[in-house]
């Protein structure tokens, strides 16, 4: 019986929780209505297309390759990228640079978005620093797999 | 003839008022579970750039459904599996033909009552069609050929089962108090005043009735906590095997008995279209004094009584969906079976003794 009681009484309370958040959050919405500004908000939801979250520094986004100051990329074509990536997603084609000190440059460096996992190890292997994880872009859906599949135009920025 | 224009013209208004609450109490629910859960809810649906509230969400909803491919799976029996959404639907709309909006109006020489048709035996007529909806879920779960479907429809059936009895016998006090089947009647009884202040109203009368009727009719609605024979979360329910319009069909059956159960709680506990204080002519106050209205303003008082009501009930019911988890499947059979029905019980006897000391 008193069990039953304790029963009833948290029946009560949640009843009571939930009309409490209800009537205190229509009461906000109203007020917004009403166009009086207030600093609590009737919900925490960010409206998302229109209002953007601020991403984090740390964030992991959309890949580039970083350039030198001539324009050419600083990747240096040696592959460790490649090596470590675990969705086998980069694809480097190395070609002979004539500058003795670089030596070698990547004629093509693809990345198939479609199948990356965001894990970052690409930019931990690179030694050139010459991959970054920091465009901030995180909206690149595309229409086909093609559009996700990424190239040296794409990324050099 | 003119007899039959004006039921026809009395059918189409209540079919109305039934579906659009219907549409609007889905956008209702997204919307206060939103508000409970300190969310907005869907509000993008517009019409050219216009949003207000995503008050269009049923029509895009709809339109949606509508366009739906009609699927039926080749492994089900295919008359009974379109058959079924059909009976559910019918047996929830046509209990709005009992449900006293109003009193009468007048116009010229003629009185029209606000109400389809006033059947001698308009409760039993309620309760009873409730009941045959079942055969829609049955058929569902049968017709699916489908084992989550049958357990969903197996496990409903037992549940709406149990909770009729409840159901009835809950009411059977209410009938001691104000004898009459006639919901008419109820209401009307439900205008007089005890103690010279208070209205009549059957909740006064009928505190514990009034409580497992709510709990037998919120089981019977077939929602949280009650959801069994649906249980998203481990069964899927009856109608797994349903797309299309035919699912927009069970969904619409979900929420009209929700307004049927609103309507039943208004008309029988909360005075129906009763005003308190207020008679053909106007308000009384029972402290004396008093505010005379015109015949349609008095009608207009009493319609709109009827509706915040009903309004209300839903509003609760959505609120008690959204925050109680679901019983488990013994704990709801207890429930019905020894406590709602002893309670009934007790409610009866008590209802007598009271009724022959006084
Ligand atoms: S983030 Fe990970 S998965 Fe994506 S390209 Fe870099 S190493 Fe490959
Ligand atoms: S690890 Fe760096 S330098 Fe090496 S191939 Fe990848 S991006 Fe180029």
């Amino acid at each position: 019986m008193i069990k039953a009681l304790g029963y009833f009484i948290e029946i009560i309370r949640g009843i009571v929780i939930t009309s409490r958040h209800f009537f205190v959050n229509m009461f906000f919405h109203i007020l917004k209505v009403l166009g009086i500004k207030t600093k609590r908000k009737g919900a925490v939801t960010i409206q998302y297309p229109e209002q953007k979250k601020e991403i984090a520094a740390r964030h992991r986004s959309l890949h580039r390759l970083m350039a030198r100051e001539d324009g050419k990329p600083r990747c240096v074509a040696c592959m460790l990228c490649v090596t470590v990536c675990p969705s086998e997603c980069i694809y480097v084609e190395a070609a002979e640079d004539p500058d003795l000190e670089m030596q070698k440059y990547p004629s093509k460096f693809i990345i198939d978005i479609g199948r990356c996992c965001f894990c970052g190890f690409c930019v931990e292997a690179c030694p050139e620093d010459a991959i970054r994880m920091d465009s901030g872009e995180i909206d690149f859906a595309g229409y086909t797999r093609d559009d996700l599949v990424y190239d040296l135009d794409k990324l050099l920025r | 003839m003119i007899e039959i224009l004006i039921v026809f013209i009395k059918i189409v208004c209540a079919l109305v008022w039934f579906l659009l609450l219907t549409l609007y109490l889905t956008w209702l629910e997204r919307k206060e579970s939103a508000v409970i859960q300190d969310r907005i809810g869907a509000n993008r649906a517009s019409i050219f750039g216009i949003r207000i509230l995503g008050l269009f969400q049923p029509f895009a909803d709809a339109i949606k459904m509508i366009f739906k491919e009609d699927f039926v799976p080749a492994f089900s029996r295919k008359f009974l599996h379109t058959l079924a959404p059909f009976i559910s639907f019918f047996f929830v709309a046509i209990t709005i033909s009992a449900i006293p909006f109003g009193d009468s109006i007048r116009i010229g020489e003629r009185t029209i009552s606000l109400q389809i048709l006033d059947f001698n035996v308009g409760l039993l007529f309620i309760l009873a069609m409730l009941s045959l909806g079942i055969y829609g879920i049955i058929l569902s779960g049968w017709a699916s050929n489908n084992r989550y479907t049958l357990i969903g429809g197996l496990r409903g059936t037992a549940q709406l089962i149990s909770y009729e009895v409840a159901l009835g016998l809950s009411l059977i006090g209410l009938i001691m108090v104000f004898p009459s089947l006639k919901l008419s009647a109820i209401v009307h009884y439900q205008g007089e005043l005890i103690f010279g202040f208070l209205p009549k109203w059957g909740i006064f009368l009928q505190p514990l009735g009034f409580l497992v009727f709510l709990f037998a009719a919120l089981a019977e609605t077939k929602r949280a906590p009650f959801d069994l024979p649906e249980a998203e979360s481990e069964i899927i329910g009856f109608f797994a095997e349903y797309g299309g319009l035919k699912w927009g069909l069970f969904m619409m059956t979900d929420f009209m008995e929700i307004i049927v159960v609103s309507t039943l709680l208004t008309t029988l506990f909360f005075g129906g279209w009763q005003v308190p204080w207020m008679a053909a002519d106007g308000f009384h106050w029972p402290w004396g004094g008093e505010w005379l209205l015109s015949h349609w303003l008095v009608v207009v008082f009493q319609v709109a009584a009827f509706n915040i009501k009903v309004f209300f009930f839903c509003w609760l019911q959505i609120l008690i969906r959204w925050t109680y988890p679901r019983f488990r499947y013994d704990q709801l059979m207890d429930m019905g079976w020894k406590l709602l029905i002893p309670l009934s019980l007790v409610n009866i006897v008590g209802t007598g003794i009271v009724m022959s000391i006084l």
